[in-house]
Protein backbone atom coordinates (compact mmCIF):
# COMPACT_ATOMS: atom_id res chain seq x y z
CA UNK A 1 0.00 0.00 0.00
CA UNK A 2 1.35 3.67 -1.14
CA UNK A 3 2.51 6.73 1.38
CA UNK A 4 -0.77 8.58 0.63
CA UNK A 5 -3.86 5.86 1.45
CA UNK A 6 -2.15 4.66 4.40
CA UNK A 7 -1.69 8.96 5.53
CA UNK A 8 -4.91 9.35 4.83
CA UNK A 9 -6.48 6.88 6.04
CA UNK A 10 -4.49 7.57 9.58
CA UNK A 11 -6.30 11.02 8.85
CA UNK A 12 -9.80 9.29 8.85
CA UNK A 13 -8.95 7.51 11.69
CA UNK A 14 -7.80 10.66 13.70
CA UNK A 15 -11.00 11.95 13.07
CA UNK A 16 -13.42 9.66 13.66
CA UNK A 17 -11.57 9.15 17.31
CA UNK A 18 -12.61 12.94 17.61
CA UNK A 19 -15.97 12.66 16.13
CA UNK A 20 -16.98 10.08 18.81
CA UNK A 21 -15.64 12.24 21.12
CA UNK A 22 -18.15 14.62 20.53
CA UNK A 23 -20.50 12.42 19.87
CA UNK A 24 -19.92 11.37 23.72
CA UNK A 25 -19.42 14.58 24.55
CA UNK A 26 -22.55 16.55 23.32
CA UNK A 27 -25.06 13.07 22.99
CA UNK A 28 -24.39 11.00 25.47
CA UNK A 29 -23.93 13.32 28.11
CA UNK A 30 -25.64 16.34 26.85
CA UNK A 31 -22.63 18.74 27.33
CA UNK A 32 -23.81 21.63 25.03
CA UNK A 33 -27.44 22.39 26.98
CA UNK A 34 -25.86 25.77 29.00
CA UNK A 35 -22.42 26.93 27.06
CA UNK A 36 -22.04 28.95 30.44
CA UNK A 37 -22.02 32.47 28.33
CA UNK A 38 -25.23 33.11 27.79
CA UNK A 39 -26.83 32.39 31.03
CA UNK A 40 -27.66 34.62 34.37
CA UNK A 41 -27.21 34.05 37.82
CA UNK A 42 -29.84 34.30 40.92
CA UNK A 43 -29.22 33.59 44.16
CA UNK A 44 -32.31 31.77 46.59
CA UNK A 45 -31.36 30.61 49.73
CA UNK A 46 -33.26 27.66 51.75
CA UNK A 47 -33.73 25.93 54.81
CA UNK A 48 -33.31 22.93 53.77
CA UNK A 49 -32.33 21.45 50.00
CA UNK A 50 -32.82 17.82 51.02
CA UNK A 51 -30.49 16.27 47.57
CA UNK A 52 -30.68 18.83 45.06
CA UNK A 53 -27.48 18.97 43.40
CA UNK A 54 -25.16 20.86 41.84
CA UNK A 55 -26.37 20.74 38.09
CA UNK A 56 -29.52 20.36 39.16
CA UNK A 57 -32.12 21.87 36.41
CA UNK A 58 -34.32 24.86 36.91
CA UNK A 59 -37.51 24.63 35.74
CA UNK A 60 -40.70 26.99 34.71
CA UNK A 61 -43.66 25.36 34.40
CA UNK A 62 -42.21 21.97 33.68
CA UNK A 63 -39.42 23.48 30.87
CA UNK A 64 -35.82 23.58 31.74
CA UNK A 65 -34.86 26.85 31.86
CA UNK A 66 -31.43 27.01 33.58
CA UNK A 67 -29.32 24.93 35.94
CA UNK A 68 -28.13 24.91 39.53
CA UNK A 69 -25.07 26.75 39.39
CA UNK A 70 -23.35 26.34 43.01
CA UNK A 71 -24.57 25.57 46.74
CA UNK A 72 -23.10 27.00 49.80
CA UNK A 73 -23.82 27.84 53.33
CA UNK A 74 -24.89 31.43 54.44
CA UNK A 75 -22.44 31.95 57.56
CA UNK A 76 -24.55 34.03 59.76
CA UNK A 77 -28.66 32.43 59.03
CA UNK A 78 -26.97 28.59 58.27
CA UNK A 79 -29.15 28.59 55.44
CA UNK A 80 -28.11 26.79 52.10
CA UNK A 81 -27.40 29.67 49.58
CA UNK A 82 -28.38 27.96 45.71
CA UNK A 83 -26.88 29.97 43.01
CA UNK A 84 -28.81 29.17 39.57
CA UNK A 85 -27.91 29.71 36.28
CA UNK A 86 -30.67 31.04 34.29
CA UNK A 87 -31.04 31.25 30.10
CA UNK A 88 -30.73 34.78 28.83
CA UNK A 89 -33.88 34.08 26.96
CA UNK A 90 -35.93 34.37 29.99
CA UNK A 91 -34.80 38.01 31.29
CA UNK A 92 -38.79 38.96 32.29
CA UNK A 93 -38.81 36.57 35.48
CA UNK A 94 -41.31 39.17 37.64
CA UNK A 95 -39.33 39.96 41.21
CA UNK A 96 -41.87 38.14 43.50
CA UNK A 97 -41.02 34.83 41.48
CA UNK A 98 -41.21 32.01 43.81
CA UNK A 99 -38.55 29.04 43.59
CA UNK A 100 -39.89 25.54 44.78
CA UNK A 101 -37.41 22.47 45.39
CA UNK A 102 -39.09 19.40 43.88
CA UNK A 103 -38.77 15.87 42.93
CA UNK A 104 -39.36 14.13 39.80
CA UNK A 105 -41.49 11.25 40.62
CA UNK A 106 -41.57 9.30 44.14
CA UNK A 107 -37.81 8.39 44.48
CA UNK A 108 -36.64 10.44 41.85
CA UNK A 109 -33.90 13.19 41.94
CA UNK A 110 -34.47 16.82 42.89
CA UNK A 111 -34.93 19.75 40.76
CA UNK A 112 -36.08 23.95 41.32
CA UNK A 113 -39.37 24.84 40.11
CA UNK A 114 -39.98 28.56 39.59
CA UNK A 115 -43.23 30.00 39.65
CA UNK A 116 -44.02 33.41 38.82
CA UNK A 117 -45.74 35.68 40.23
CA UNK A 118 -47.60 39.23 39.19
CA UNK A 119 -44.61 41.75 39.99
CA UNK A 120 -44.15 44.34 37.12
CA UNK A 121 -40.15 44.51 37.65
CA UNK A 122 -37.98 41.73 36.24
CA UNK A 123 -35.14 39.79 37.87
CA UNK A 124 -31.73 40.67 36.78
CA UNK A 125 -28.55 39.01 37.06
CA UNK A 126 -27.70 38.54 40.59
CA UNK A 127 -30.71 38.92 42.12
CA UNK A 128 -32.58 37.35 44.88
CA UNK A 129 -35.37 35.28 45.20
CA UNK A 130 -37.47 36.16 48.12
CA UNK A 131 -40.26 33.36 48.25
CA UNK A 132 -38.75 29.46 48.61
CA UNK A 133 -40.11 26.74 49.49
CA UNK A 134 -37.74 23.83 50.96
CA UNK A 135 -37.49 20.65 49.82
CA UNK A 136 -40.03 17.77 50.81
CA UNK A 137 -38.55 15.10 52.44
CA UNK A 138 -40.42 11.75 52.70
CA UNK A 139 -38.73 10.47 55.40
CA UNK A 140 -39.55 13.61 57.72
CA UNK A 141 -43.16 13.40 56.13
CA UNK A 142 -43.85 10.19 56.82
CA UNK A 143 -42.18 10.84 60.73
CA UNK A 144 -44.82 13.11 61.37
CA UNK A 145 -47.46 10.88 59.80
CA UNK A 146 -46.65 8.08 62.34
CA UNK A 147 -46.39 10.42 65.13
CA UNK A 148 -49.43 11.74 64.81
CA UNK A 149 -50.93 8.32 64.05
CA UNK A 150 -49.57 7.27 67.18
CA UNK A 151 -51.22 10.53 69.60
CA UNK A 152 -54.68 9.25 67.78
CA UNK B 1 14.44 -27.79 50.84
CA UNK B 2 17.78 -25.87 50.71
CA UNK B 3 17.09 -26.14 46.68
CA UNK B 4 13.68 -25.12 46.64
CA UNK B 5 15.12 -22.35 48.78
CA UNK B 6 17.50 -20.72 46.30
CA UNK B 7 15.17 -21.28 43.21
CA UNK B 8 12.09 -18.97 45.21
CA UNK B 9 15.26 -16.44 45.60
CA UNK B 10 16.10 -17.34 41.56
CA UNK B 11 12.62 -16.85 40.93
CA UNK B 12 11.95 -13.59 42.44
CA UNK B 13 15.67 -12.13 41.63
CA UNK B 14 14.76 -12.62 38.03
CA UNK B 15 11.00 -10.64 38.60
CA UNK B 16 12.58 -8.10 39.86
CA UNK B 17 15.56 -7.77 37.10
CA UNK B 18 12.95 -7.80 34.85
CA UNK B 19 10.66 -5.27 35.90
CA UNK B 20 13.31 -2.47 36.70
CA UNK B 21 14.91 -3.65 33.03
CA UNK B 22 11.53 -2.79 31.61
CA UNK B 23 11.35 0.45 33.71
CA UNK B 24 14.68 0.99 32.36
CA UNK B 25 13.74 0.02 28.69
CA UNK B 26 10.51 2.50 28.87
CA UNK B 27 12.29 5.81 29.95
CA UNK B 28 14.93 4.90 27.32
CA UNK B 29 11.68 4.67 24.45
CA UNK B 30 10.46 8.12 26.27
CA UNK B 31 13.29 10.03 27.02
CA UNK B 32 15.36 10.77 23.84
CA UNK B 33 15.91 13.39 21.95
CA UNK B 34 12.71 14.54 19.50
CA UNK B 35 13.29 14.35 15.91
CA UNK B 36 10.02 14.82 14.67
CA UNK B 37 10.66 15.28 11.24
CA UNK B 38 12.05 11.72 10.75
CA UNK B 39 10.09 10.21 13.23
CA UNK B 40 6.75 11.07 12.33
CA UNK B 41 6.20 8.65 8.75
CA UNK B 42 7.29 5.82 10.84
CA UNK B 43 4.65 6.61 13.03
CA UNK B 44 1.71 7.51 10.72
CA UNK B 45 2.71 3.58 9.43
CA UNK B 46 2.41 2.49 12.30
CA UNK B 47 -0.34 4.06 13.61
CA UNK B 48 -2.08 2.39 10.08
CA UNK B 49 -1.03 -0.85 11.16
CA UNK B 50 -1.53 -0.73 15.20
CA UNK B 51 -5.00 1.43 14.49
CA UNK B 52 -6.52 1.24 11.82
CA UNK B 53 -6.14 -2.61 11.65
CA UNK B 54 -7.36 -3.14 14.85
CA UNK B 55 -10.87 -1.22 13.74
CA UNK B 56 -12.89 -4.28 12.56
CA UNK B 57 -12.89 -6.33 15.50
CA UNK B 58 -13.38 -3.62 17.99
CA UNK B 59 -16.24 -2.07 15.46
CA UNK B 60 -17.63 -5.25 15.31
CA UNK B 61 -17.23 -6.45 19.36
CA UNK B 62 -18.84 -2.95 20.16
CA UNK B 63 -22.18 -3.37 18.17
CA UNK B 64 -22.08 -6.42 19.58
CA UNK B 65 -21.70 -5.92 23.05
CA UNK B 66 -23.83 -2.52 23.14
CA UNK B 67 -26.62 -4.87 21.94
CA UNK B 68 -26.27 -7.17 24.37
CA UNK B 69 -26.16 -5.12 27.17
CA UNK B 70 -29.77 -3.03 25.42
CA UNK B 71 -31.65 -6.81 25.67
CA UNK B 72 -30.19 -8.36 29.26
CA UNK B 73 -30.55 -4.81 30.60
CA UNK B 74 -34.21 -4.52 28.97
CA UNK B 75 -35.00 -7.84 30.21
CA UNK B 76 -34.09 -7.24 33.66
CA UNK B 77 -35.75 -3.55 34.19
CA UNK B 78 -38.60 -4.34 32.33
CA UNK B 79 -39.19 -6.86 35.63
CA UNK B 80 -39.31 -3.07 37.63
CA UNK B 81 -40.99 -0.97 34.83
CA UNK B 82 -38.25 0.96 34.87
CA UNK B 83 -37.38 0.35 31.06
CA UNK B 84 -37.15 4.21 30.61
CA UNK B 85 -33.79 3.82 32.85
CA UNK B 86 -32.22 1.67 29.80
CA UNK B 87 -30.54 4.80 28.43
CA UNK B 88 -28.46 5.01 31.76
CA UNK B 89 -27.88 1.52 32.02
CA UNK B 90 -26.45 1.45 28.87
CA UNK B 91 -24.46 4.38 28.32
CA UNK B 92 -23.31 4.54 32.53
CA UNK B 93 -21.71 0.28 31.55
CA UNK B 94 -20.39 1.22 28.44
CA UNK B 95 -18.35 4.63 28.89
CA UNK B 96 -17.44 3.36 32.30
CA UNK B 97 -16.56 0.29 32.45
CA UNK B 98 -16.78 -2.36 29.25
CA UNK B 99 -15.57 0.45 26.59
CA UNK B 100 -12.28 1.15 27.98
CA UNK B 101 -11.78 -2.76 29.55
CA UNK B 102 -12.95 -4.42 25.92
CA UNK B 103 -11.00 -2.20 23.89
CA UNK B 104 -8.20 -3.00 26.08
CA UNK B 105 -8.21 -6.87 25.68
CA UNK B 106 -9.14 -6.74 22.35
CA UNK B 107 -6.06 -4.24 21.94
CA UNK B 108 -3.88 -6.44 23.53
CA UNK B 109 -4.92 -9.34 21.74
CA UNK B 110 -4.74 -8.21 18.52
CA UNK B 111 -1.75 -5.00 18.10
CA UNK B 112 0.58 -6.10 21.61
CA UNK B 113 0.98 -9.93 20.26
CA UNK B 114 1.80 -8.79 16.49
CA UNK B 115 4.15 -6.10 18.14
CA UNK B 116 5.82 -8.71 20.05
CA UNK B 117 5.57 -10.91 17.21
CA UNK B 118 7.27 -8.77 15.04
CA UNK B 119 10.02 -7.56 17.03
CA UNK B 120 10.55 -11.04 18.11
CA UNK B 121 10.83 -12.01 14.55
CA UNK B 122 13.44 -8.99 13.64
CA UNK B 123 15.61 -9.77 17.09
CA UNK B 124 15.84 -13.44 16.35
CA UNK B 125 16.71 -13.03 12.97
CA UNK B 126 19.15 -10.18 14.12
CA UNK B 127 18.08 -7.60 12.14
CA UNK B 128 18.13 -5.37 15.53
CA UNK B 129 21.33 -6.15 15.85
CA UNK B 130 22.53 -5.34 12.40
CA UNK B 131 20.71 -1.83 12.47
CA UNK B 132 22.89 -1.02 15.44
CA UNK B 133 25.57 -2.18 13.24
CA UNK B 134 24.75 0.69 10.64
CA UNK B 135 24.48 3.23 13.66
CA UNK B 136 20.52 3.21 13.33
CA UNK B 137 19.39 3.17 16.87
CA UNK B 138 16.78 0.52 17.11
CA UNK B 139 14.97 1.95 19.89
CA UNK B 140 14.39 4.87 17.89
CA UNK B 141 13.37 3.48 14.50
CA UNK B 142 11.86 0.04 15.37
CA UNK B 143 10.32 0.66 19.19
CA UNK B 144 9.56 4.34 19.77
CA UNK B 145 7.31 4.87 17.11
CA UNK B 146 5.64 1.72 17.45
CA UNK B 147 5.05 2.54 21.23
CA UNK B 148 3.75 6.03 20.63
CA UNK B 149 1.16 4.55 17.56
CA UNK B 150 -0.07 2.52 20.28
CA UNK B 151 -0.44 5.04 23.03
CA UNK B 152 -2.53 7.02 20.94
CA UNK B 153 -4.32 4.92 18.97
CA UNK B 154 -5.89 2.85 21.89
CA UNK B 155 -8.12 5.82 23.40
CA UNK B 156 -9.23 6.64 19.93
CA UNK B 157 -10.55 2.92 19.91
CA UNK B 158 -11.95 3.34 22.72
CA UNK B 159 -13.89 6.16 22.30
CA UNK B 160 -14.92 4.49 18.17
CA UNK B 161 -16.22 1.70 21.02
CA UNK B 162 -18.09 3.68 23.50
CA UNK B 163 -19.84 5.60 20.19
CA UNK B 164 -20.72 2.59 18.64
CA UNK B 165 -21.94 0.39 21.52
CA UNK B 166 -24.06 3.20 22.39
CA UNK B 167 -25.85 3.32 19.35
CA UNK B 168 -25.93 -0.59 18.70
CA UNK B 169 -27.78 -0.55 21.95
CA UNK B 170 -29.87 2.58 21.36
CA UNK B 171 -31.11 0.58 17.94
CA UNK B 172 -31.78 -2.66 19.81
CA UNK B 173 -33.66 -0.76 22.75
CA UNK B 174 -35.83 2.01 20.33
CA UNK B 175 -36.16 -0.07 16.99
CA UNK B 176 -36.71 -3.46 18.58
CA UNK B 177 -37.43 -3.05 22.17
CA UNK B 178 -39.97 -0.05 21.85
CA UNK B 179 -38.48 2.42 24.22
CA UNK B 180 -39.30 5.84 23.69
CA UNK B 181 -36.41 7.84 21.99
CA UNK B 182 -36.79 11.16 24.50
CA UNK B 183 -36.75 9.26 27.45
CA UNK B 184 -34.15 6.75 26.29
CA UNK B 185 -31.71 9.56 25.30
CA UNK B 186 -32.74 12.33 27.89
CA UNK B 187 -32.28 9.58 30.78
CA UNK B 188 -29.22 8.93 29.31
CA UNK B 189 -27.66 12.75 29.29
CA UNK B 190 -29.06 13.47 32.80
CA UNK B 191 -27.14 10.45 34.15
CA UNK B 192 -24.13 10.48 32.01
CA UNK B 193 -22.04 13.22 33.12
CA UNK B 194 -18.72 14.58 30.83
CA UNK B 195 -15.87 14.72 33.39
CA UNK B 196 -16.88 11.83 35.85
CA UNK B 197 -17.79 9.55 33.45
CA UNK B 198 -16.33 9.72 29.72
CA UNK B 199 -12.71 11.87 30.73
CA UNK B 200 -12.29 8.91 33.79
CA UNK B 201 -12.89 6.73 30.66
CA UNK B 202 -10.52 7.86 28.71
CA UNK B 203 -8.08 8.33 31.55
CA UNK B 204 -8.67 4.38 31.93
CA UNK B 205 -7.80 3.90 28.45
CA UNK B 206 -4.82 5.64 28.71
CA UNK B 207 -3.62 3.69 31.46
CA UNK B 208 -4.12 0.36 29.38
CA UNK B 209 -2.69 1.63 26.34
CA UNK B 210 0.57 2.20 27.98
CA UNK B 211 0.49 -1.00 30.08
CA UNK B 212 -0.42 -2.97 27.07
CA UNK B 213 2.13 -1.42 24.63
CA UNK B 214 4.83 -1.24 27.08
CA UNK B 215 4.25 -4.86 27.75
CA UNK B 216 4.27 -5.63 24.28
CA UNK B 217 7.40 -3.86 22.88
CA UNK B 218 9.61 -5.35 25.90
CA UNK B 219 8.72 -8.40 25.54
CA UNK B 220 9.62 -8.07 21.74
CA UNK B 221 12.83 -6.64 22.43
CA UNK B 222 13.39 -8.86 25.55
CA UNK B 223 12.75 -12.77 23.76
CA UNK B 224 15.13 -15.21 23.60
CA UNK B 225 16.42 -15.04 20.14
CA UNK B 226 14.27 -18.45 19.49
CA UNK B 227 11.41 -19.55 17.91
CA UNK B 228 10.59 -20.98 21.08
CA UNK B 229 11.11 -17.85 23.15
CA UNK B 230 9.51 -15.68 20.45
CA UNK B 231 6.34 -17.58 21.03
CA UNK B 232 6.94 -17.70 24.59
CA UNK B 233 7.25 -13.60 24.54
CA UNK B 234 4.03 -13.58 22.11
CA UNK B 235 2.08 -16.10 24.96
CA UNK B 236 2.98 -13.37 28.00
CA UNK B 237 2.54 -10.28 25.79
CA UNK B 238 -1.41 -11.28 26.18
CA UNK B 239 -1.55 -12.99 29.04
CA UNK B 240 0.81 -10.13 31.26
CA UNK B 241 -1.53 -7.10 29.49
CA UNK B 242 -5.08 -8.34 30.00
CA UNK B 243 -4.31 -9.51 33.49
CA UNK B 244 -2.53 -5.52 34.51
CA UNK B 245 -5.63 -4.39 32.11
CA UNK B 246 -8.00 -6.06 34.77
CA UNK B 247 -5.89 -5.19 37.88
CA UNK B 248 -5.33 -1.93 37.04
CA UNK B 249 -9.04 -1.46 35.99
CA UNK B 250 -10.32 -2.00 39.68
CA UNK B 251 -7.81 0.25 41.46
CA UNK B 252 -8.49 2.99 38.75
CA UNK B 253 -12.49 2.30 39.47
CA UNK B 254 -11.61 2.25 43.04
CA UNK B 255 -9.69 5.87 42.78
CA UNK B 256 -12.42 7.50 40.47
CA UNK B 257 -15.73 6.12 42.62
CA UNK B 258 -13.87 7.15 45.77
CA UNK B 259 -13.05 11.33 46.29
CA UNK B 260 -10.54 11.84 43.37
Amino acid sequence: MNNKTVELLVGVFIIAGIAALLILALKVSGLNYYPGQNTYQLTASFDNIGGLKVRAPVRLAGVQIGEVKAIAIEPKTFKAVVTLAIDSKQDQLPTDTAANIQTEGLLGSNFIALSPGYAEDFLKHDDRIEVTHSALILENLIGQFLYNVNKK
Amino acid sequence: MINQLQSLGRISIDTCTSIGRSGLFLTQVLFRKPRIRRSFPLLIRELYSVGILSLPIILVAALFIGMVVALQGHNTLAKFGADAQMGQLLALSVVRELGPVVTALLFAGRAGSALTAEIGLMKTTEQLASMEMMAVDPLWRIVAPRFWAGFISMPILALIFNAVAIYGGSWVAIDWLGVTSGTFWSNMQAAVGFRVDIVSGIIKSLVFGLVIIWTAVYQGYDCVPTAEGMSRATTRTVVYASLMVLGLDFILTAMMLGDW
